[in-house]
């Protein structure tokens, strides 16, 4: 069954999961600018980033025959800097001319504190000037629920398109307040702090297919690429058919993605169903 | 040297709280099937044990190492 993992940190994971992932069906992965975990302090850090994601790291890929893709942005938990912040921003343009970044993203909040709003709000209205897609993340935990409110007053805000926004890490207390909202929402499966694979299927049997993602967001921390697979075989033992898991799976990253048109990777349909 | 008692859990609230998520999760996924095949429940020994099995960890005067016999011992039932 072909897979597409939507949120994916490579530069943090070895060539060894490229492989294991294109045996298992991954046929391509999205890498949104991530928090390197320390606080960056140099606008020119993030620039060799973006170049690596943008430029070096859909090479790796390609050696596994994995397509490659990014986005770029200033992660949530240095938007304390304000100066730096606005320096990375004035940057951003540049790589979303490359021609495997999909977006900006993943923007968001942490402590949802006023600089992380403020920078959400410069990285949202400079995803729409340029027509762009928009990754969002919501905070880890016991900041999770007021974070997630937070971002969507703080979209209720803008002038935006919302089915161009995919609102991640959502878990049961919060995914329906972003579907109801319009926006995409995803669920990242980790192995001890978000969502798990088999809350996961719960959450997908409960509210449909519609506007859901599943990723993994494997970094360089407690994760795990292949808990995506552990959901796609939850969801198949549950008596989910391959073709439904193909919508989920491989399609609606297609559907999200694909409104951007440097996604080329189409929705499939499988003859016959198993 | 032993583990202080905030230790314990600043070291493993993290997947406490994830096991209680799965266990919350389980019986939310029971419940949707019982109202989703559109009858009452019929008398499941399974979900009485885990139910049982919740009160003994809400007790709170349990001896050391109590709450866990308790359980096996619970569990042996079925």
């Amino acid at each position: 069954m072909q897979i597409i993992q939507p949120h994916y940190h490579a530069i943090a994971r070895t060539a060894q999961d490229y492989e294991r992932m294109a045996m298992s069906g991954v046929v391509a992965v999205c890498e949104p600018a991530f928090w390197a975990g320390f606080d960056r302090r140099y606008p020119e850090t993030f620039i060799d980033y973006f170049a690596q994601i943008s430029e070096f790291e859909p090479t790796r890929a390609a050696q596994y025959g994995i397509r490659h893709f990014c986005w770029v942005a200033v992660n949530p938990k240095e938007a304390e800097n304000k100066e730096l912040t606005k320096d990375v921003l004035q940057a951003m343009p540049e790589f979303l001319q490359k021609p495997t970044c999909l977006g900006v993203g993943e923007t968001g909040l942490h402590k949802s504190t006023p600089n992380e709003i403020d920078a959400l709000q410069a990285h949202v209205e400079l995803a729409m000037k340029h027509e762009q897609l928009v990754l969002i993340h919501t905070p880890h935990l016991s900041d999770k629920l007021h974070g997630t409110k937070t971002v969507l007053e703080v979209l209720d805000g803008l002038d935006i398109d919302r089915s161009r926004i995919w609102i991640d890490h959502v878990e049961e207390n919060t995914v329906k307040s972003v579907l109801d909202a319009g926006y995409w929402a995803g669920m990242t499966l980790y192995p001890i702090t978000k969502c798990s694979p088999r809350r996961a299927v719960d959450i997908l049997e409960k509210y449909g297919k519609e506007r859901l993602l599943v990723n993994s967001s494997a970094d360089w921390g407690p994760s795990d690429p292949f808990t995506l697979q552990e959901c796609v075989l939850e969801y198949k033992l549950r008596g989910h058919s391959t073709q439904e898991a193909i919508e989920i799976f491989h399609n609606n990253p297609c559907r999200f993605l694909g409104q951007n048109p440097k996604w080329n990777i189409l929705p499939v349909r499988i003859d016959a169903q198993s | 040297m032993m583990l202080k008692p905030h230790q314990i859990l600043d070291t493993y609230y993290l997947e406490a709280r994830r096991d209680l998520l799965e266990l919350a999760a389980l019986f939310d996924r029971y419940d949707a099937a019982v109202k989703r095949e559109g009858s009452s429940p019929r008398k499941e020994e399974k979900h009485d044990i885990l139910h049982r099995a919740l009160l003994y960890l809400a007790d709170s005067d349990s001896s050391e190492g109590g709450r866990t016999n308790a359980l096996l011992d619970l569990f042996s039932e079925i």
